[in-house]
């Protein structure tokens, strides 16, 4: 229990002296999580909106198939792009493997199931007359799409952010693809899971408890933008 | 930051190493005097000696620094490494509890695992992963007479732990259990384990490290001109008498003998 509270008194030093290897670790945690997220917003929007005003056979089989990509876990999603970026592999010759940008493309994959179910759910809870009065008015489909978007940004808001929590918390992946490289993969879970096996609890808990508080910030800025 | 991490700008060599050498420290001191020295980012990718092979062969990595002669000897007759240099060597260790609940202290290692089956006094805890540690344990059990398999199935005494070296230790540790170890690892966690040497003699426990460079004609993409600096470096007169000091302070103990031109002895 005495790990506990060394642990936090542990966060509060790393905190305030400002570590500059802690800093490091963190601002890459976040470039990576933030970059994977806007990139997986940036696809799914668009095919979520696609996926919920289009009619078409099997939408439903769709939809469940994209829920059930919620529970893949990390590792496994990792060692799906390590084979795909291994020299051996498919896309091996841009030789991203063990770089942040396989990482990056390896959370995008990982959020990428969650950003387009819960759009297609927050685009599913606005009721019809949004879509009826904005086409009764002559909007044609995109704009039709827009204006439904823009009445669900609240809720869609909130799957970006359940995106970056899922992103920025992941260890498997970021192990397998990234290879926890100290000064160029190295991210807080990573190191959280080293310093573990090394014996350093007090470090491992210290560094769970600042990803929390940079989680909490980041919820802060984007529940802000959320009530705008 | 940004075009770095793209990792087409800077030349980065990749070697993948086995957690003992990763996990003493010695890698951290290596690294930033070899690209110093060589003007290239080294990127150290701590790994168990089955996966660091398997990086060797599919090109993820340039060179592998590893503890297991039989899979290494493989790995170069299969046209995947160019040449195995040893370049350090130190012992195993079968550590346990003070009490020696087994009582095998001081016998050899095959006489102890004999023990261990036959009266399963002591529970054991193995790495279990293929490790170079593993591929050593799994070695002193045939030496002493059984199949691999039935040692697997001999009882809740044999805990295969599938972790690393460090956290096998503390599981040992916990457990009031013994386990394989190499002294290097060992020797980091000294203070923190309820652990002691129990046996730490005979020809079968030295553990020999080689670095050996990725084959650029079987594997495509190896850096080889930079993989075979990492190689002189190593075994370079200065590099041997960093590895040999490299400890002392610290640990107080010569974690590592230099062993280019040496045959490791007992």
């Amino acid at each position: 229990m005495n790990e506990i509270w060394q642990g936090l008194l542990e966060a509060i030093k790393l905190i305030v002296s400002l570590d500059p290897e802690i800093l490091e670790i963190s601002g890459r945690s976040l470039w990576i999580a933030l970059s994977s997220c806007l990139l997986a917003s940036v696809i799914c929007l668009p095919i979520g909106g696609l996926i919920h005003f289009q009619r078409f056979a099997g939408k439903r089989t769709l939809i469940s198939l994209i829920q059930t990509f919620y529970s893949i876990p990390t590792v496994v999603i990792g060692l799906f792009v390590f084979v795909l970026l291994s020299r051996t592999g498919p896309l091996g010759g841009f030789n991203l493997l063990f770089t942040p940008t396989a990482m990056i493309i390896g959370q995008m994959l990982l959020v990428i199931p969650i950003v387009l179910g819960l759009t297609i759910s927050a685009l599913s809870g606005i009721d019809k007359v949004i879509p009826d009065t904005a086409r009764s008015l002559g909007a044609g489909s995109f704009q039709t799409a827009v204006v439904v978007l823009k009445e669900a940004r609240f809720a869609v808001t909130a799957a970006m952010i359940m995106a970056f929590s899922r992103a920025i918390s992941e260890v498997g992946l970021a192990l397998i693809v990234g290879g926890n490289i100290k000064g160029f993969t190295r991210v807080i879970t990573t190191t959280i899971s080293l310093e573990t096996a090394k014996g350093d609890l007090e470090l491992a808990l210290a560094l769970g408890i600042i990803l929390m508080f940079i989680a909490l910030v980041i919820n802060l800025v984007l529940n802000q933008l959320q009530t705008r | 930051m940004i075009t770095s991490s793209i990792g087409c700008t800077t030349t980065r060599l990749k070697v993948a190493t086995t957690t003992s050498l990763y996990d003493t420290g010695l890698w951290s001191h290596l690294e930033p005097m070899f690209e110093e020295k060589y003007k290239v980012e080294l990127d150290v990718i701590h790994a168990g000696t089955g996966i660091a092979l398997e990086y060797g062969k599919r090109g993820d990595v340039d060179v592998i620094t590893v503890h297991d002669e039989a899979a290494e000897e493989k790995f170069i007759t299969d046209g995947y490494g160019v040449q195995r240099v040893p370049f350090a060597y130190n012992y195993f260790l079968i550590v346990g509890p003070p009490s020696d609940p087994a009582d095998i202290k001081d016998l050899s290692s095959e006489e102890a695992f004999k023990k261990l089956m036959a009266t399963s006094d002591g529970i054991f805890v193995s790495r279990g992963d293929n490790s170079g540690t593993h591929t050593k344990e799994k070695a002193i059990w045939k030496n002493a007479g059984f199949d691999y398999e039935t040692v697997r199935k001999a009882g809740a005494w044999y805990i295969e732990g599938g972790k690393g070296m460090g956290p096998t230790l503390q599981m040992a540790s916990e457990k009031k259990a013994y386990t394989l170890t190499d002294m290097g690892t060992f020797a980091t966690y000294e203070g923190k384990l309820q652990l002691v040497p129990t046996i730490a003699k005979g020809s079968t426990l030295l553990n020999v490290y080689s670095a050996i460079a990725v084959n650029p004609t079987k594997v495509p993409g190896v850096n080889i001109n930079i993989a075979n600096n990492l190689i002189s470096f190593l075994a370079s007169p200065e590099i041997q008498k960093f590895i040999g000091n490299y400890g002392i302070q610290e640990y107080g103990i010569q974690l590592f003998i230099p062993s280019v031109g040496v045959k490791p002895t007992q």
